[in-house]
């Protein structure tokens, strides 16, 4: 259960954006989450409703951007999709791969009044 | 409400920020965030309906046009909520402590490891044995990650070496902030090995950096060969991979090859050492990689130390002709 490490790690980020821009409450919150950061989405939205409650963030909406798996495979010299780390390139089967997109958790956007 | 502070909302300020607006009236009102607003109005609001104004200026109007055009008078031009950049990563605060324990552990030569695995998988015996092993050579010390209980911290100080036993409570994982003050009570000595036992769990410790030098992942042959595919992040994550119990090889169906197989398909590069804690079997080398990692670590503070002496140099000579 590392989503409740994460919400709070959120939380954090979003109290610190929002202070910073003087808000009184946070309506809605924009993550980029990468299809390969073992983020659990619904654990990830239950935590985040529990440790927002009774600060500035509680209620608030999140909206999750799925971002997929990309690799660079060096026997083929091109990007390509992968589901999670361990999978062979598609074209030539190699395992020589770097992850170039899809292990990001980012906060992004806040909206607040 | 006044939405320009929010003024009358529950009290989620941050307490000592001065805040001051002006109303349409052109009363110039100011006020600390966390005071309960209980203060009376000197101005006269004008408004055509009537309403209770049960406290300062967080009017009930029941009336959500009538609010917005009060509000819109209130503060001119604002929206009501707008959107925000933030940009940051969800681990940010994690990782500028485990940074800062990075930092300071190459400040003082100490070379540390994370140890992951399953639990089960012999991180403890493990220990003890390395710290036996070590003994007149390099000073260890041990902080033990579990979620309950002292018993791994109490199995390492009965070798002599410094242990500190970090209870993570409801928590999977070490995270940087426990390292951080589990350094501040264990102060290993300077060009010591430090060894952080984390959780046994495969998945969660993963996403953690704790400021070590190397995540050290550790698979027993008692456990299921596949385990690197299975748990691809761990794998991925560990830059040495010992495989442990391998005194018990003969008495289990656990697939040596494969096993290495599975562990360079998420990591090409995994450095992989057989040992058997309980034999000692495969000890010489894990020892050597260790020393090398020490020897490193010293190596590079002592590089440190002569620009270390500069800097402090500089900050004698600006105090001497500071005021």
């Amino acid at each position: 259960m590392h989503e409740m490490s994460l919400a709070e790690g959120m939380l954090q980020l979003v109290e610190d954006g929002a202070r910073r821009h003087d808000a009184r409450a946070v309506k809605a919150v924009w993550l980029e989450i990468g299809a390969l950061a073992q983020v659990e989405i619904e654990a990830l939205r239950f935590c985040y409703d529990a440790v927002t409650r009774g600060t500035l963030a509680e209620g608030s909406r999140l909206e999750i951007v799925d971002r997929p798996g990309l690799a660079w495979c060096m026997p083929c010299g091109t990007q390509v999709p992968i589901e999670r780390r361990g999978d062979a390139c598609p074209h030539c089967g190699s395992h020589q791969l770097q992850v170039v997109q899809g292990d990001e958790m980012r906060v992004t956007e806040i909206e607040v009044a | 409400m006044c939405i320009t502070c929010g003024c009358g909302s529950d009290g989620s300020h941050v307490e000592g920020d001065v805040h001051e607006h002006v109303h349409a009236d052109g009363t110039v009102h100011t006020h600390a965030h966390g005071q309960g607003h209980g203060h009376e109005h000197e101005h006269e609001h004008e408004h055509e309906h009537e309403h209770e104004h049960g406290h300062g200026h967080g009017h009930d109007h029941g009336d959500a046009a009538a609010a917005a055009a009060l509000g819109a008078a209130h503060a001119p031009g604002i929206a009501p909520s707008r959107r925000v950049q933030i940009e940051q990563d969800i681990l940010a605060r994690n990782d500028a402590i485990a940074a800062a324990n990075r930092q300071r552990l190459a400040d003082r030569g100490i070379f540390a490891l994370n140890l992951v695995s399953s639990p089960g998988s012999g991180k403890t015996t493990l220990l003890v044995k390395t710290i036996e092993a070590l003994q007149g050579r390099i000073h260890a010390a041990v902080i033990e990650g579990d979620q309950q209980t002292s018993r791994d911290a109490d199995r390492i100080r009965a070798t002599g070496a410094p242990a500190i036993q970090v209870n993570t409570g409801k928590g999977c994982h070490l995270d940087a902030d426990m390292v951080r003050r589990a350094l501040d009570r264990l102060a290993p000595a300077d060009g010591s090995l430090l060894l952080i036992e984390n959780v046994g769990n495969l998945v969660c410790p993963a996403a953690f950096d704790l400021g070590e030098a190397h995540k050290v992942v550790i698979l027993s042959v008692t456990e299921g060969e596949d385990k690197p595919i299975k748990y691809p992040d761990m794998f991925h994550a560990a830059d040495l991979l010992l495989i442990n119990k391998t005194d018990l090889l003969p008495y289990v169906d656990f697939d040596v090859d494969a096993a290495i197989g599975f562990a360079r398909r998420v990591r090409p590069d995994i450095e992989i050492l057989r040992v058997s804690a309980t034999t000692g079997e495969g000890f010489g080398a894990w020892l050597d990689w260790l020393e090398r990692g020490v020897a490193a670590a010293r190596g590079q503070r002592n590089d440190n130390v002569e620009a270390l002496r500069r800097r402090v140099a500089e900050l004698e000579a600006a105090l001497g002709t500071g005021t």
